[in-house]
């Protein structure tokens, strides 16, 4: 992390502190980031770790319990009208009318915002998602991946200076997932800044930046080469041999904090090198099998990062 | 032992059925209990019911409002007010000196009756000209006039001739002349129509405006409009507006079935008619837009409309005479739209009755609608908090 200086117009979000609880239960907890404009900011961490609250508060849908932070210069907690005017949302769930054609729904969002020429710049909308000819059909009738174009057309319709997408292609067939990567490069290209959330590692990978949350705690931060570096974890690839009795044999061994099986291979991590290699040590004679120290995967530091932060917060 | 099987097999079923049925009924209680709103109406709605009939509504009205119209001021006139009020169906709320304003209190449904001294009548008396005494009543509603109007002769008749020390009640020295104005034949009809329209208008125009808040919540497109640039206000102006026509044009199917079929007269003015009826629709949206902003689905934005629905029927004198009603009663009957938009509609069809004599119901239509907006738009959550 060497951005030191960074001058405040460059940034899109910078927020300190941010705290949220529903009914007791703290869901996002003393949550600090900084988001520089025309990044996409990868945002990873398991369910319920408080990824939507946090994009929520930041898009004034909810007030933080303490905390503050500017979204595009404005005050989240004052300006929530002029960040809403400036900022384009897509939720998780589907939340455009199901019982409006595409065409209606764009033009409603149009309208909302003040556009001048709602139909034109809907028709222009749909001409860029590549809904041509499906206008007129209900959302409700779409199947997943073009309802995800739709919404995401809808929320970059007003032309907003930053995107918040909620786990966006979720339940996304593949191919449809690579086509929306592709707009999300795309749109940033132009200059908007993109913070998405997402389970996915291949995501995670081509994001500018990352963020890892964990039971309302942010983790780690960075891009994706220094979030690996800083887990200090060391990694061995095993192939050959029975890898389930091997990985059943190292489990609780000291230095051993994760073993966990890639397709053929079996990787073993551990944050403590020296431990790590005395306990393989004996493994390291058996013939059959065949050890190569290799770079922890970011699957690799993330499981590894949920299961400590499980234990300090749980 | 296959039967044997068999019959525990069967018994294994039956079982099965009631543990199954009993999953079922704690998971309906669980979820009943849950649902403070739903569980609250189980007991209103029986105890207001059963309050409102037994305590609110009565057919046979007494201290009933009457205006006086007083042209002689006379012992035997005041003597003759006082046995009126004696017989416990009269109550004088208003003395007045001249025919004008005595209509007017008659025409905007101020009073139900209003009793006429007429000049010279002392001296008529005396005389043995047996001058009349005129009782004009409001029958737009025949319940409520009715029993008042049937019982004037006799009793009246006799209190009279007890107070005045007359020595044969059959036949005393005026005579007592009853008018029964607006809806001379009493027909129920001329008077269940006008008011058919507020009822129908308040049932309508509560459900398509108190579903439509829950039912963005419900289908989850709330967060999406939440976090786009639209104001509390500018929400309810768009979901109240489109069905402001929509009750306009059952409004006018209502009026347009009673004048056709029913042969309802319209007196007053069609224009002040459709103004004052467009009035109350926004009122009603306005309340039933305020009931979705407090409630949290749709089944309890249902049952709220019905919580509202029930005295509007019961209190607002659409059903019962008004006039009837106890004053706790008649004090909630004017926080209700239906009320003031039943006395309207009635004014204007039957009594040809102007914005000037419905001052006062139009302004509590207003107020009414001013108060429930008011609220909604302080109810309406801007965040998801």
């Amino acid at each position: 992390m060497s951005q030191t200086a960074i001058n405040a117009a460059d940034i899109a979000i910078e927020v300190s502190g941010l705290s949220k609880s529903f009914n007791g239960r703290e869901v996002v907890h003393d949550l600090s980031m900084t988001v520089r404009r025309g990044m996409i900011y990868g945002f990873l961490g398991p369910n319920g770790s408080g990824k939507t609250t946090t994009i929520r508060m930041l898009c004034g849908l909810l007030t933080p319990d303490s905390g503050e932070g500017t979204c595009l210069g404005y005050d989240i907690r004052r300006d929530a009208d002029k960040i809403k005017r400036r900022v384009g949302y897509m939720t998780q769930r589907f939340s455009l009318y199901q019982d409006l054609s595409v065409r209606e729904n764009l033009e409603f969002v149009a309208r909302l915002y003040g556009m001048r020429g709602a139909p034109r710049a809907a028709r222009a909308m749909i001409e860029r998602i590549g809904l041509n000819g499906r206008e007129e059909q209900l959302a409700g009738e779409l199947s997943g991946g073009w309802k995800q174009r739709l919404a995401l057309g809808a929320c970059t319709l007003p032309n907003p200076q930053l995107l918040l997408l909620d786990e966006p292609t979720a339940g996304v067939d593949p191919k449809a997932r690579r086509e929306f990567w592709n707009e999300i490069h795309a749109l940033a290209a132009e200059g908007l800044t993109v913070l998405v959330s997402t389970h996915y590692m291949d995501e995670a990978e081509r994001c500018h930046e990352i963020a890892y949350i964990a039971y309302g705690h942010l983790l780690a931060h960075g891009t994706v080469d220094e979030v690996i570096a800083q887990s200090a974890l060391t990694t061995y690839t095993v192939t050959g041999g029975d890898l389930n009795r091997l990985s059943a044999e190292l489990a609780d061994k000291p230095g051993i904090d994760m073993a966990a099986p890639f397709g053929t291979s079996l990787h073993v991590s551990g944050r403590d090198k020296a431990a790590l290699e005395q306990t393989i040590a004996a493994f390291r004679s058996r013939s059959d099998l065949h050890w190569q120290q290799s770079e922890p995967s970011l699957e690799d530091v993330f499981i590894e990062l949920m299961s400590r932060s499980k234990d300090n917060f749980q | 032992m296959s039967a044997a099987h068999d019959h525990s097999g069967g018994r294994e079923m039956s079982f099965g059925f009631w543990r199954r049925s009993y999953a079922m009924l704690v998971k309906e209680f669980i979820q009943l209990r849950r649902d403070r709103v739903s569980f609250a109406m189980i007991v209103m709605i029986p105890v207001m019911q059963l309050l409102l009939f037994g305590y609110a509504i009565n057919t046979t009205p007494r201290h009933l409002p009457t205006a006086v119209l007083l042209q002689e001021d006379s012992d035997l006139a005041r003597s003759i007010l006082k046995a009126l009020e004696n017989t416990a169906y009269f109550r004088f709320t208003q003395e007045v000196h001249d025919v004008d304003t005595f209509d007017n209190l008659l025409k905007s449904g101020t009073v139900l009756f209003g009793v006429e001294i007429p000049r010279g009548f002392e001296r008529g008396v005396r005389r043995g000209d047996r001058p009349a005494l005129l009782v004009a009543a409001d029958a737009t509603d025949p319940v409520a006039a009715g029993s008042a109007l049937s019982a004037l002769g006799p009793i009246v008749q006799t209190a009279l001739s007890h107070d005045l020390h007359i020595g044969d009640p059959s036949d005393p020295p005026f005579e007592i002349r009853a008018h029964a104005r607006y809806n001379p034949a009493a027909s129920s009809r001329l008077n269940i129509v006008p008011g058919l329209v507020g009822t129908i208008l308040t049932m309508t125009m509560l459900i398509f405006t108190a579903l439509s808040v829950t039912r963005e919540i419900e289908r989850g497109t709330m967060e999406s409009l939440l976090s786009m640039p639209i104001t509390p206000v500018e929400v309810m102006i768009g979901k109240i507006l489109p069905y402001v026509l929509v009750g306009f044009i059952q409004a006018a199917l209502i009026i347009g079935i009673g004048v056709l079929l029913f042969g309802v007269p319209i007196e007053g003015s069609l224009t002040l008619l459709a103004l004052l009826s467009t009035l109350f629709i926004t009122t009603n949206l306005a309340v039933g837009y305020t009931f979705s902003t407090i409630v949290q689905n749709q089944l309890q934005a249902m049952q709220m409309s019905m919580m509202f629905f029930l005295p509007s029927i019961l209190l607002s004198g659409f059903m019962f005479p008004f006039a009837g009603m106890p004053v706790w009663a008649q004090r909630i009957g004017e926080c209700l739209p239906l009320t003031h938009y039943v006395r309207i509609v009635r004014a204007i069809m039957l009594k040809g009755a102007t914005l000037q004599n419905l001052k006062y119901d139009t302004l509590a239509l207003v107020a009414l609608m001013l108060v429930a907006m008011a609220i909604a738009v302080t109810r309406f959550r801007r965040t998801l908090d």
